[in-house]
Parts: structure tokens; C-alpha cells; sequence
């Protein structure tokens, strides 16, 4: 079945990200899309047409546009012009999932990767995902992804013992990270007393265990085995992707089962050939829209046993296996494309680049990410040096 | 121009539809996905276990659900399984394809189901059109894909008279053809002597573009499954149609491209200009034995097959006078009556590669071309004038 992987390999050569921001309200989505296509070019030099960007995938949103078509207004600044573009509606990380496979197709030997959202300009994000649910059940009883978490939280913590104690230590020691990486949102520290303090905002989940609502931008270049030396010196290999869906309505699973992302994590790792990766991993970024999510996430990457994720932190299973060095999601990243914010920080620790948080020596990196209401679909990428 | 290369061959080995219609209220958008995914497997003769993949998309503006795939798993057959959602406007069931294609192609998948589906009863498709423009500079004058500047661009160039008859005679000849296809949704039973009366009496929309020219707002779904080439060895249910190669072009938006004094070159040129080249086709209209085009207007569409076939001058509007589109001409166009007879947008340009496809089989039914269909070519649109082109064979042979 695995015909192109292990002979041909994919290489992440470059990657550019926005800081964060809670409201970039004096920059249209295509100008930050500019900053990041700048940065990219000037650390590769690429350039479009035959021999260079053949293919782009762009990362976006209507709903978080409000623009049908959201990737027709960038097509300028993504480079669309009498190329091929293709948009990755929704989940970031899949963007580079199918990017890999274009080339492992042979099809495209180079391909830009951008994606951008700004959280800000709409009303409510809970507004746009209360339109995730069926019109007819769940929209109606005002289901939306915050209360949907709410419900799985509140789930996983009866099955593994997390406290509202463990949910503060969590924002805390995201907050600590995130000072120390200029692209986060949130980058204050916070002692644990505080967010305990802080407003309930969906039992069990308090305003600041939830991301601040995020404006940013990303963009990545992707090259074939052989093209990668063309723009890097030292290119970081895709060696596995997946990801896994889930049943829809919450009657329908159990929401503290991990099903998809336990699927997704074994697939990713068949494919990169790795049997243990709670070994491998040298840093795992973990989307952590909301404090649960840290250990529930890692336990479905099987960095702990079932129903441990309580124990998991109070062993300090996050600093033991560098998770979300980066300050994660819980730090702010505006959903759609928060999967290409993990991305692009496992892809900067494998390349030695990741500044004051930077581990020494990682060679392999698991990148995570979750849409969906209460982690219906899930996607995992590993990275290797 | 470097040849194309190909990791491994892909096959499209199901084929699935809904009917079309402009109100399916029997069914909500579950319920008419999972019609057009059961007769995919059906038509493949697999169940949903065989299926490694499934990429969904549509525009989901339209119907107002954000992330429609969630909600979808239980029509896909999606659940424990990975999955994709790529959007790209009006090209998007196309760009499905091509995407299923290079998944199946890069060895990390056999079989994906690739879906594409709108609803348009549910939304205002006019106004979710217009909704694409920009704010700032483009939404006010937005009339959502209705525009009749190509009409009045090929009545500057080849007379008022001309390209109105032309026009009208593609419309007549898309009527025909949906005739024959039970699934299309506007089935009128126009004739040919009606043309004049129909250039004055049908509601103008713009300019010289009336009702009567415009493609309809439409219901439905399209499913297909694609396999390996190893896999297709082990056998298939219906003959394998193979995906020999495909391009897509988009472009800026921005007002100089659509009303700039010198007009660019057309996407649907470059990108069949660029296709052709790598696959060492000199004389598409030659080599290909059938065209399923996304022509949303007549105009454009008159406009379109000289664009897409490389002629030059008025070839294209000689060889439509001369009937050489129809069903028994020299290049039959839309023998399953084509986007103006029926447009469930998300799913239109799958349809294109469906149709195109059931003529590679001689499974098309009423509409099937009479003479062997060995290479057909399929278009997608959508955005600003973006194009998909995918070119299907008979045989694997190239």
C-alpha cells in the first residue's frame, strides 16, 4: 500500500509566521498574507512558474472571512496567477498532509503553503461554530464549539480526575512558554491563583482556559526529496501524516474515548515508521483550544494511559515530553489555523531555530491538531531531522 | 515544457449521482450526500470498508453550515476514516478530483471516495455569489456571476446577429441534450425555430444576457470513487476510466482583469495550453472525442470552446454553426445537457468528470455519444474565471 513512502521523501524547507495578535485591525488578512510570503522568499528565494511554486494550497475560512470564496481575495498575494491554488477548507494541518501527497504524486515538485484568519473581525466565534451543528437538532438548542467542549471537559475530567487545580497549573506554564516566543498572542504570565480566579465562562471552562480570540497568518514551502536543496540547508522531512474523523452527533460516541485521534496517531506513526513515539518525540506541539485538551490530546497520542491525563500533569508529563514549548494554542492562534501554528513551531525546534525555547537537538517532532466539535476530527504530522 | 509524471495510475472505478432539481425537500443534505455516496459504491461494486479516504467539498456560504463535513460523516461513511475538505468556489468539484488523484496517486491512499454536493434551495445563491467580492472595492457592483461582458466582448468582435444566434443555437443544443439525460434538472423540450422568439421574449438580466442563457440553481450531489492502478488489476465492476493528468489555473481578482482595456489571456487558454503541452496533445479538437464543459452562460460558453480548444478567430463559432458540438458532430459538448440545464454548484464540475467519464464507459444512457469515446476532457469553473481541466482515457496507454 505504502508505495511512496520510504523511497521518496517530502521536505518542509521554510517556514514564516505572524505574531499573534487579538486584533489586527489596521492590516487586511492580505497584507499579513504579504508579510508572510516576504519572509519566506527572502529566506529561499523561490519563485512561481515552471521550475519553481507550481501549487499552492491556501489555508482559510469563509465563515471567519465572511467572503464566499475565501481564498478568491488572495489570490494576488498568495502568487494565484495562471497557476494552481487549491484552498484547505477549515483544518490547517491537513494542508500539509495533502501537500506531501501532491508531491509524493509526482504531480508538483514545490508547493507554497499559506493560510490566514482573523478571529477578530467577527462577532462571535461561537456564533460561526454554533453553525457547525445540524440545522436541525444541534444548532437549535444552541450548541456551538465552546459548550461543546464545555461538555467534553467536564467528561474528561469524571474519567481522569483533572481539577479545576490542574486546569490553572496548565494555563500557567503555557503562559510561561509563550513569554518566551515573540509570535504568541497571550504572552503575560499568570500565577495558577489567578486563573482559577477568572470568570467561568462554560462550566467547567473559565475565560482563561480558553485561546484568546487570534488574528494571524502562516505560510510554509514544501519540496520533493530533490528540489529541497534548492531553497534550504537544512530541510525538516515529513515522515508521517493522518488524521481521523469521528461520529457526529454526541450521542453517538463516547467524547472522553479519543477515537479519531488515537486512529490518526497510529496511522502517522505506521507511515513514519516509528512503534513508540511517546519515545521518539522529541517535542510535541498539541492543539489546546481549552486547558483540557493538553492532557486528553497527549493521552490520545498515548504519551499516557487511559484516564491518566490527571497524573500525566502532576508528574509534569508536559515539561518531561516538551509539550507546547511554543505556549500551544492555549496561547492564542485563531482556530483554522492552528494546526499550521504547531507545524511551523515542531518544524523551527527540528531546525534548530526556535529561539529562547528552543530544545537542544531535536530530531523528531509531532505536530497536532483538532476541528470539529469537541475533537471530532483529528490530524497528526510527524516531523524528522 | 517538462513531461507529466505520475507516481502511479489512477482509475475512477465508481460513479455515483443524485438527481437534479431545484428543490429537494424529501432529503436534507445528509440524506442526498448519502444517495449520491450509496450509488457510487454501488456503481463500483464496493462497500464503504474499501474505502481508505474521503474528500468532501462545496461552498458552504450557500447552505449557511460551517464545516459541513462534521455534520456530513454520517452521510460520507467518513467516520474512523481520514479525511480532506478542500473548497475552491465553482471549480471545487473538479478540484475534488484532481485532489482525490493525487492522493491515490502518492501511494499513501488506494481507494478515495471524493464528494461534492450544494443544496442551493437552503441559500440565496445570487447573493452568496456576490458575497465573494470584496468589501471594499468590488461588492457593490457584485451581480453575482451574472455578467454579460463577454456577451458584449464577442458581439464587438463578430456582430450583434452572429452572436446572439450563436448563443442561442448552444442553448437550443444543451436543451436537446438534457432531453436525453433523466438526472438533469431543466429539461424544457426547446427547438430550434423557436431561437428568434426566445431572443426577444425571454426576461433580460444584463445587458444582452437574458434567463434563457444562464445556467439554473440547482439541487444534488456527485460521488466518485478512485483506485490504484494495482488495484483495478484485481478487477472492477464497471470499466475503469482513467485520470491521465490535470491542470488548474487561477487568478487575481482585480478589476483590470475583468474590465481592464486589454484583456488578459484567458485561464481556460493557459491551462489548456499548459495541459496539453506536457501530454504532447497538438490538436485537442482531434484528439478528443468528447468535452463535458462548465459553461454557466451561454455566452461564456461560446466563448469558452475556442478558448479551450486553442482556436483561433471565429473557428469556434464555425464549428458551432456547423453542428459540429452536437451529439453526432466533430467534438459533442455536453451531451449530459451540460451547467445550464443543471448546477448544484459544489458538485457541477464533478459532474463535468462524471459525465465525461460515463461517455469513456457507454454507460451514459440516453445521451451516450454514438461513436467510441476513447479521450474526453473535463472543465471546471469557478472564482474569478479560475479553471480546472482533467483529461480521462480509455486505456492507460499514453
Amino acid at each position: 500500500m505504502t508505495v511512496g513512502v520510504g523511497k521518496k521523501r517530502v521536505a518542509i524547507c521554510a517556514v514564516a509566521q505572524l505574531k499573534n495578535d487579538p486584533d489586527l485591525w489596521h492590516t487586511r488578512f492580505q497584507g499579513m498574507l504579504l508579510e508572510i510570503l516576504e519572509d519566506l522568499q527572502r529566506q529561499t528565494g523561490f519563485r512561481y512558474g515552471e521550475g519553481g511554486v507550481e501549487q499552492i494550497v491556501s489555508v482559510s475560512d469563509d465563515f471567519f472571512d465572511a467572503r464566499t470564496i475565501s481564498n478568491n481575495g488572495v489570490q494576488d498575494v498568495l502568487g494565484g496567477q495562471y497557476l494552481a491554488e487549491e484552498k484547505m477548507a477549515q483544518e490547517g494541518l491537513n494542508a500539509i498532509g495533502y501537500a506531501n501527497a501532491v508531491i509524493l504524486s509526482g504531480h508538483k515538485d514545490v508547493v507554497l503553503i499559506m493560510g490566514h484568519c482573523k478571529e477578530s473581525q467577527g462577532e462571535s466565534r461561537n456564533l460561526i461554530t454554533n453553525c457547525g451543528f445540524d440545522p436541525f437538532y444541534g444548532r437549535a438548542v444552541g450548541l456551538d464549539y465552546l459548550n461543546a467542549a464545555g461538555l467534553q471537559a467536564r467528561a474528561y475530567m469524571a474519567k481522569s480526575g483533572l481539577t479545576d487545580d490542574h486546569l490553572a497549573r496548565i494555563v500557567a506554564r503555557s503562559r510561561q512558554w509563550a513569554a518566551k516566543n515573540p509570535y504568541a498572542n497571550a504572552r503575560e504570565t499568570l500565577p495558577p491563583g489567578k486563573v482559577k480566579a477568572s470568570p467561568m465562562l462554560c462550566d467547567p471552562i473559565r475565560q482563561l482556559h480558553a485561546y484568546p480570540v487570534s488574528d494571524g497568518a502562516v505560510g510554509l514551502l514544501l519540496a520533493s526529496e530533490e528540489r529541497a536543496r534548492e531553497y534550504t540547508d537544512r530541510p525538516v522531512w515529513i515522515t508521517g501524516f493522518a488524521n481521523a474523523m469521528d461520529a457526529f452527533f454526541f450521542g453517538d460516541r463516547d467524547l472522553t474515548s479519543n477515537f479519531a485521534l488515537k486512529k490518526a496517531a497510529a496511522k502517522a506513526c505506521e507511515r513514519a515508521g516509528i512503534r513508540d513515539l511517546k519515545g521518539a518525540a522529541d517535542v510535541v506541539e498539541v492543539m489546546d483550544c481549552y486547558a483540557y485538551q493538553q492532557p486528553m490530546w497527549m493521552e490520545g497520542l498515548g504519551f499516557c494511559g487511559d484516564g491518566e491525563g490527571a497524573r500525566f500533569i502532576d508528574e509534569g508529563g508536559p515539561g518531561k515530553y516538551r509539550v507546547n514549548l511554543s505556549g500551544g494554542a492555549l496561547a492564542g492562534n485563531p482556530m483554522i489555523i492552528a494546526g499550521l501554528y504547531r507545524a511551523v513551531e515542531a518544524a523551527l525546534q527540528l531546525k534548530g531555530e526556535a529561539g529562547d525555547h528552543q530544545v537542544p537537538d531535536a530530531r523528531c517532532a509531532v505536530a497536532h491538531s483538532t476541528n470539529g466539535p469537541a475533537g471530532q476530527f483529528h490530524s497528526v504530522l510527524i516531523l524528522e531531522a | 515544457m517538462q513531461k507529466h509524471r505520475k507516481n502511479r495510475n489512477v482509475a475512477i472505478i465508481g460513479i455515483g449521482q443524485t438527481a437534479l432539481s431545484s428543490h429537494k425537500e424529501d432529503q436534507n443534505q445528509v440524506e442526498m450526500v448519502a444517495e449520491a455516496v450509496r450509488n457510487a459504491l454501488e456503481d463500483a461494486g464496493k462497500t464503504i470498508d474499501d474505502i481508505d479516504c474521503v474528500v468532501h467539498g462545496n461552498m458552504e456560504l450557500f447552505e449557511m453550515q460551517f464545516q459541513p463535513d462534521m455534520w456530513h460523516a454520517l452521510g460520507c461513511g467518513s467516520y474512523g476514516k481520514e479525511e480532506y475538505r478542500i473548497t475552491t468556489g465553482g471549480t471545487v468539484g473538479a478540484t475534488l478530483v484532481c485532489a482525490s488523484d493525487n492522493l491515490v496517486a502518492s501511494g499513501l491512499y488506494d481507494t478515495v471516495l471524493c464528494i461534492g454536493f450544494e443544496k442551493l434551495q437552503e441559500g440565496n445563491t445570487t447573493g452568496g455569489i456576490t458575497n465573494m467580492a470584496d468589501p471594499l472595492w468590488f461588492r457593490n457592483l457584485q451581480t453575482g456571476a451574472l455578467t454579460s461582458t463577454t456577451a458584449m466582448e464577442l458581439i464587438q468582435k463578430f456582430g450583434k446577429e452572429r452572436v446572439l444566434r450563436a448563443a442561442m443555437k448552444y442553448r437550443i443544443m444543451m436543451d436537446k441534450h438534457a432531453m436525453l439525460n433523466p438526472r438533469a434538472h431543466r429539461r424544457l423540450g426547446l427547438e430550434y425555430d423557436q431561437m428568434e422568439t426566445l431572443m426577444e421574449t425571454s426576461p433580460q438580466l444584463v445587458g444582452e444576457l437574458r434567463l434563457i442563457h444562464m445556467c439554473s440553481q440547482s439541487d444534488g450531489a456527485c460521488a466518485m470513487i478512485l483506485t490504484s492502478e494495482d488495484r483495478v488489476r484485481e478487477g472492477t465492476a464497471k470499466p475503469p476510466v482513467w485520470i491521465r493528468d490535470h491542470e488548474t489555473s487561477h487568478r487575481e481578482e482585480n478589476m483590470s482583469n475583468l474590465y481592464g482595456a486589454r484583456k488578459p489571456k484567458s485561464t481556460h487558454r493557459d491551462c489548456a495550453e499548459r495541459l496539453f503541452a506536457r501530454n504532447g496533445i497538438t490538436d485537442p479538437l482531434g484528439y478528443f472525442d468528447v468535452f463535458e464543459m462548465y459553461d454557466p452562460s451561454a455566452f461564456w460558453a461560446v466563448d469558452w470552446l475556442g478558448e479551450f480548444l486553442l482556436l483561433e478567430g471565429d473557428e469556434h463559432l464555425r464549428l458551432l454553426e456547423a453542428g459540429e458540438f452536437d451529439l453526432d458532430g466533430k467534438l459533442p459538448v455536453n451531451p449530459s445537457g451540460g451547467v445550464i440545464a443543471s448546477n448544484p454548484i459544489g458538485a457541477t464540475a464533478m459532474l463535468r468528470i462524471a459525465e465525461a467519464a460515463l461517455q469513456i464507459r457507454g454507460d451514459a444512457g440516453g445521451h451516450q455519444i454514438k461513436k467510441e469515446v476513447r479521450h474526453a476532457l473535463a472543465s471546471g469553473f469557478g472564482g474569478s474565471l479560475w479553471t480546472v481541466l482533467m483529461i480521462l482515457e480509455k486505456e492507460p496507454n499514453w
